[in-house]
């Protein structure tokens, strides 16, 4: 059924993303590929992946990107940013009411969205209504993909409690990234959400995406670079040997 | 947005058969067009050709054609399915109208109904079409007002003018059909206009910034990309057109699907015999052509908003 569920569902799971910690090393998008191409979305095929034209599908892409910084606040200078892609479970998913044949769904009782791929003809419809670019087509089997927040990890009872988290939170390195229940106050999501003033991402497009994405802290200014500070205009400081050394060059 | 042949064929085809039906089922309903058998045929038999065709050619864009059946299931949320259920059910009337003009040559009582039913669920499927691509909010340069009615109008204008043509051996001068002719042609040309000039004028309401919830960081722009090679998301929705060359495709659009049918038709009805019909015959090539090369723009110029991860500043 491609209609939204009426009422907002009684869990709300999804990710938090912390962008000032992630580091760029690609472990959750490797692990992700890892655990899904034997699982809900089996395979994840690669199509030449040691030849000229590398191409697969993958639920998680992660990207760097620069910022110039802002003239104002907390962020004149610029840095860079690792950023992990993946789908986020929006309250309004556009890619389940585009869906022609019910394939496309989104789960009343957690809000997770779900491609039934016996159902999916591969119209790719979904993957052109998500403006994330959360869906990649398997060509292969002529079905599309997408994340499935590790709905065979997360219920899963043969694994030990701690492993029962999606693939991506459980190899991050950084503790970049966490999983739970946005509806409950208590879980780490909505407290690191509020803390640190998560994110939705293109808010201006309504969608009411679950995840939300942790900003930077404001950067760390250390030594020289405090400031803005120039070695040029270092104040002449300290005594003994190397402070006459500093005021004898100085003069 | 990649311009997958399928479904440009699928869309100017069937817009073509859909207008073309349209007006044969109001024009014989208000007896504007001759009893003729074989004029019927012929017509009538383009119109469900091109809509079959279509329809058969838009599943091989599909990655498993056998279960397409699926798709006239969700008709309640999906632009999609309501185009697939909507183009099945058309065949009823459709078959009626031909039944009655082909078989039973009779144009009273009820039958005209049948004519009438038809030209709705024409429009019908052609604007759910057209919404197919008008309700996609990810892709602003088809998230617009007036996607529907270009949509509308260029089905209406390639019917029209394909219409135009075939009647000229049987009942040359028929003032109703070049009526509609100018009327489609014109009204179709402003409004691709007016889209052109409001897609260009167009600012993104999203950009690399809120894409990445970086606000307030400054400028954000790529610098290590996440994979070394086009994926699946770079050939599907980073299609980019050159900007010289969609200039001069905008004006061969002008000029084959808009300026030329428009002069040769009034050639045509300013000359008679071959020089006419010739006219006649020139217009529907030339809106052919135009009305493809028109629609391969349409997609070509869309931009995707996932494009904001991949260098695009604003969109």
């Amino acid at each position: 059924m491609t209609s939204l569920p009426k009422s907002p569902s009684p869990k709300r799971l999804g990710l938090v993303i912390d962008l000032d910690t992630c580091v760029g090393c690609h472990a959750c998008a490797v692990n992700c590929k890892e655990w899904n191409t034997a699982g809900y979305h089996a395979p994840l095929p690669d199509t030449d992946p040691y030849g000229k034209d590398v191409d697969g599908v993958w639920l998680n892409r992660v990207h760097g990107f620069e910022t110039t910084g802002d003239t104002g606040g907390n962020n004149k200078d610029g840095r860079t940013v690792y950023f992990p892609r993946s789908c986020l479970h929006c309250e309004d998913a556009p890619c389940v009411t585009v869906c022609p044949t019910g394939a496309s769904y989104k789960r009343t009782e957690d809000g997770i969205v779900l491609v039934e791929e016996d159902k999916c003809i591969g119209c790719k419809l979904c993957s052109w209504a998500c403006p994330y670019g959360a869906r990649e087509f398997d060509s292969d089997g002529g079905v599309m993909k997408k994340c499935t927040l590790c709905i065979d990890r997360i219920y899963n009872e043969n694994l030990d409690a701690d492993e029962r988290q999606p693939a991506c939170v459980n190899a991050c390195p950084a503790r970049a990234r966490h999983f739970g229940d946005f509806n409950d106050p208590n879980s780490a999501v909505a407290k690191l959400t509020a803390a640190r003033g998560g994110v939705e991402l293109m808010p201006e497009l309504g969608l009411k995406p679950t995840n939300r994405y942790l900003p930077p802290r404001p950067a760390a200014t250390v030594g020289a670079m405090a400031d803005g500070a120039s070695l040029d205009d270092a104040p002449t400081t300290g005594g003994g040997f190397l402070g006459w050394i500093d005021r004898t060059l100085s003069r | 947005m990649h311009p997958a042949y399928s479904v440009i064929f699928l869309t100017t085809a069937t817009g073509a058969g859909y207008g073309l039906l349209a007006l044969l089922g109001v024009l014989r309903a208000i007896d504007h067009l001759p009893h003729d058998r074989t004029f019927g045929v012929i017509v009538l038999g383009l119109a469900l050709a091109l809509i079959t065709a279509g329809l058969l050619v838009s599943t091989a864009h599909l990655g498993r054609p056998e279960r397409s059946w699926r798709a006239f299931s969700q008709w309640r949320s999906s632009w999609l399915s309501r185009e697939g259920v909507l183009a099945v059910v058309t065949y009823g009337p459709a078959l009626l109208f031909a039944l009655s003009w082909l078989i039973l040559q009779r144009n009273d009582g009820l039958w005209p109904l049948a004519g009438w039913a038809a030209a709705g669920f024409s429009v019908a499927t052609v604007y759910s079409t057209s919404m197919i691509y008008r309700s996609l909010a990810a892709i602003p340069r088809w998230h617009h007002p007036l996607v529907a009615p270009v949509y509308l109008l260029m089905a209406l204008a390639t019917g029209a003018v394909w219409l135009n043509a075939m009647l000229m051996p049987f009942a040359p001068g028929n003032e109703v059909l070049q009526a509609v002719c100018f009327a489609a042609l014109a009204a179709a040309w402003l409004v691709k206009i007016a889209y052109w000039r409001a897609i260009d004028s167009a600012v993104g309401d999203s950009s690399s910034a809120s894409a990445t919830g970086l606000t307030g960081f400054g400028q954000v722009r790529p610098l290590d990309p996440p994979h070394v090679q086009d994926n699946y998301l770079l050939k599907e929705m980073g299609y980019v057109v050159a900007r010289k060359h969609s200039a001069k495709l905008r004006r061969l659009t002008h000029l084959l699907a808009f300026l030329a049918p428009l002069v040769l038709i009034i050639i045509q009805t300013a000359t008679s015999g071959p020089a006419s019909l010739a006219a006649a015959a020139l217009a529907a090539i030339a809106i052919s052509f135009g009305v493809v090369i028109e629609r391969w723009l349409f997609f070509a110029e869309a931009q995707h908003k996932v494009m904001l991860y991949y260098g695009a500043d604003r969109i």
